[in-house]
């Protein structure tokens, strides 16, 4: 089946939309007709791709306006009686026609603190955890880090609020974390100032965007912003920082 | 000499999947100054696909388990061609690596008594795959990714390197370039650590990605280092045959661990019908048997679609051949029978093998918890590689290291599913260690200013010639060659023309020519990784024409039986002075006796 394609096509001095047809078959996603249009039309095409089964995050783009993984978007559900569009995130500078630089989040995580775990709780030095205890971590480890959901968050998208907000990924890195039933770090206070969780107003973007169906809103914004809350807002919670403070400094004198 | 922008680091690690990371992480650990070259962003590494589990005798499942059976486990997996001392540190240091996973933030599922869980998988006598549920890759690649951009290691994504830098015998550095400018870079070193995984785009079907064009193979071998075993190519059983554009992503072991069996168009469990001598006192007498083990009795034995890749993979391929296929070129792989023996079997599936019920319904329209999958075999790994010391994983040239699926010794003619990422851990983290230790030892050495402009311009020459032949399709054609005559079934015949037709894409190679310029291009990009997959297609080409016998992962129609005489042979290949392709036969080194001993006893 012949299939019409609008693909972006430019670089940080500007571009436009080329069209492209290409021969498709039963199952094609869209990244198969790109990948087909880069051999055979436009060899110089740029685009991210590695695993092509939705595990590695790589092939990030916007089809027909929506933030999705080319590898994991069939052509089947979409309409093709008029052109399929692929054109790059929006949320990041752009390098080439659907390649964006995304290196500001590999920046962002390099500044949330790491995982420190307890002492272990057995002489072998290994740990125990139950099962139920870690559901929740395992879900926000499934992140892929495809930035689709920081694309679509319009503090980062729209506002441009990169130096003031970390944006979905790292909140749910962050939950992952802090909900880590070993970890004994605390990252509460950066969360309310430099990371910025109060910019997020709960519009659900990120999650309903996500290829791995993290609930990132419900299960791990919320109850970060929870936290952020009881240890801020709290009179109780604000008097004893107040004294570890003291202590702390008394610690560095 | 134009002025490259040039890097000093005490140890380079080429690739940052498990093996490059873990090394990053030891070498950066022991105190040196430690740079990371990755071909795509990082955490993106093939190893994030790596679905089942890690291999570790932790007996946390099992407490017969433990380091002795996992290396007997490991040999005759590799059909006994393995080095023999590889094998034993793997078995015997998996365990804390793993351990150290979670030390560094991993989550692994549990056991009722909140330890590592650990499950069933082909080879292996006991559970003994760390995991968690199916994506233990992603777990491990970010587990290593977030504890190591804390360590300063200073990591150059999107950079391709072409060329190994040498100072008389020793490296020295490499040479490559980054992706998003096309410009090129000296990278200086005083160790170099090869962790550039495997070729499996040398192949049509693979599960590999578009990065696994054999880089560090034949860097090491331009370089002058030698390749071992090239010819033991791992195509798993099971990667998805429909729909067409799917072909070849794979569909985790894990699924027969968990109960899937096999099947052909006649709902017949071919598995049964062939059990080799070697494992039939470890596999089940009956189909009750074979499901009691995968429900963990211990006086129960393994079915047998949990026998070793090599032999799952060809008995695959005859019920096709021999027209018991489904109907898209396949056999069946059913994990929704469960329903007949527990209660919520669909939601046990749902949390045991999530991204597969995932995939399969996203990408092929198939609910796995209702109906059955189509397998057929897909590329998947390679057991050859770099000839490396076991116990330092240095190369024979000097300051030249090597670890993962890049690195050869551990697997022999054959790997055991699980036993990749435990090789990637145990492995690249002695890589790191003594290419830390080496970096201490040596001074930086001198960079060859002319190598280097002869490297730079023979890159630029696609550029030259827009109407140049297309690399896309030099590739496509290497593919099809690779895939129709040195696959599965090898014959001399078939593997002579393949050498035919890989000399004729040599010399197309030479003649490519790219539009556009030098900026994030991946036709200018494939044209130079095109150089390494025709090396290493001649080389897994000429082992295996060498080795004349099946044994593993090599079937020869010609030769379809064990040789005595190539049973404690490796091949080894290296670069002629004349530039030419040399093969050679080594015997094993001798194995010793308490070895020989945990080998007899776990007969």
């Amino acid at each position: 089946m012949n299939v019409q394609f609008k693909i972006w096509r430019g670089d940080a001095n500007g571009g436009a939309f080329r069209e492209y047809a290409a021969e498709c078959t039963e199952g094609w996603v869209v990244l198969d007709a790109v990948l087909d249009i880069q051999r055979t039309q436009a060899r110089d095409l740029a685009c991210r791709w590695n695993c092509k089964a939705g595990k590695c995050g790589s092939c990030s783009a916007e089809v027909n306006g929506m933030p999705r993984l080319m590898c994991m978007t069939r052509l089947s559900e979409l309409p093709l009686d008029k052109q399929v569009t692929v054109e790059p995130m929006k949320a990041f500078p752009i390098i080439k026609d659907l390649v964006t630089d995304v290196s500001w989040n590999f920046r962002i995580k390099k500044k949330i603190k790491q995982f420190k775990p307890r002492p272990p709780d057995a002489p072998d030095g290994t740990w125990r955890m139950q099962q139920e205890d870690i559901d929740r971590v395992q879900e926000f480890r499934k992140c892929i880090e495809c930035f689709l959901c920081q694309d679509v968050c319009h503090v980062l998208r729209d506002h441009q609020m990169h130096e003031r907000f970390i944006g979905p990924r790292f909140l749910i890195h962050v939950a992952a974390l802090e909900m880590h039933p070993l970890d004994t770090e605390n990252r509460i206070e950066e969360l309310r100032n430099t990371q910025g969780i109060g910019y997020c107003n709960i519009t659900k973007c990120c999650t309903k965007v996500c290829p791995e169906s993290i609930q990132i809103t419900d299960n791990g914004i919320i109850p970060l912003k929870e936290r952020v809350v009881d240890d801020f807002y709290d009179p109780l919670g604000w008097f004893w920082r107040l004294l570890k403070k003291k202590a702390d400094r008394k610690d560095v004198d | 000499m134009p002025d490259y922008e040039t890097f000093e680091h005490d140890v380079l690690v080429i690739g940052a999947g498990g093996a490059g990371l873990r090394a990053a992480i030891e070498a950066s650990a022991a105190g040196v100054r430690v740079g990371l070259v990755c071909k795509s962003l990082l955490g993106k590494a093939h190893t994030v696909m790596a679905e089942g589990g890690i291999a570790a005798a932790l007996a946390n499942v099992d407490e017969r388990d433990n380091w002795k059976v996992h290396f007997a486990d490991s040999m005759r997996g590799g059909q006994y061609v393995n080095q023999w001392r590889m094998a034993e540190l793997h078995a015997k240091e998996a365990p804390d690596r793993v351990r150290e996973l979670e030390a560094w933030g991993a989550v692994f599922d549990r056991t009722k008594d909140g330890k590592i869980l650990q499950r069933h998988f082909g080879g292996h006598k006991y559970p003994r795959l760390a995991h968690v549920g199916d994506r233990t890759g992603l777990e491990m690649i970010r587990t290593l990714q977030d504890h190591g951009v804390h360590q300063g290691i200073d990591v150059h994504m999107e950079h391709t390197i072409l060329s190994l830098l040498k100072n008389g015998d020793r490296v020295v550095g490499a040479f490559g370039y980054e992706r998003e400018r096309g410009r090129f870079k000296i990278f200086r070193a005083k160790a170099v650590v090869l962790a550039t995984g495997g070729i499996g785009r040398a192949y049509k079907i693979t599960s590999n990605s578009w990065e696994y064009t054999g880089d560090g193979h034949a860097l090491a071998y331009e370089a002058g280092a030698e390749l071992i075993d090239m010819e033991f190519i791992q195509f798993h059983p099971t990667g998805m045959v429909w729909p067409p554009s799917v072909m070849g992503i794979l569909v985790t072991e894990g699924v027969r661990g968990e109960g899937g069996i096999l099947t052909n168009k006649d709902g017949k469990r071919f598995m049964f019908e062939s059990i080799p001598e070697n494992y039939r006192a470890h596999t089940a007498d009956d189909e009750e048997e074979g499901w009691r083990y995968c429900q963990g009795h211990k006086d129960a034995r393994r079915p047998p679609e949990l026998l070793t890749r090599d032999h799952v993979s060809r008995c695959i391929v005859r019920e096709i051949k021999e027209g018991r296929g489904s109907p898209h070129g396949g056999v069946f792989l059913d994990i929704s029978w469960i329903k007949q023996k527990l209660p919520n079997a669909a939601e046990h599936i749902k949390r045991k093998l999530p991204s597969m019920y995932h995939q399969f319904k996203q990408l092929a329209d198939i609910d796995i918890t209702e109906q059955p999958m189509e397998v057929g075999p897909t590329t998947h790994y390679i057991m050859g590689g770099v000839r490396v010391d076991p116990d330092t994983q240095m190369s024979r040239l000097a300051g030249l290291f090597a670890a993962g699926e890049c690195a050869a010794g551990i697997n022999g003619a054959n790997r055991l599913g699980g036993n990749s990422l435990s090789d990637l851990l145990v492995f690249g983290k002695r890589a790191g260690e003594f290419a830390a230790k080496f970096a201490k030892e040596h001074q930086h050495g001198n960079v060859d200013n002319d190598k280097v402009d002869t490297v730079a311009r023979e890159a630029l020459a696609p550029f030259e010639s827009s109407a140049g032949e297309n690399p896309y399709m030099i590739q496509k054609d290497l593919q099809e060659t690779m895939q129709d005559l040195v696959g599965i079934v090898r014959t001399e015949t078939e593997m002579h023309e393949a050498m035919k037709k890989i000399a004729s894409f040599k010399t197309r190679a030479e003649k490519t020519g790219i539009t556009g310029n030098r900026e994030y291009n991946p036709g200018w990009h494939t044209a130079l990784d095109l150089k390494n997959l025709l090396t290493a297609s001649e080389a897994i080409t000429r082992a295996a024409l060498e080795r004349k016998e099946s044994r593993g992962a090599q079937f020869r129609e010609d030769y379809p039986d064990k040789d005595e005489r190539f049973g404690n042979v490796n091949t080894i290949i290296s670069k002629a002075a004349d530039g030419s392709m040399e093969i050679r036969m080594e015997p094993l080194p001798e194995m010793p006796d308490y070895l020989k001993q945990v080998i007899d006893e776990n007969r």
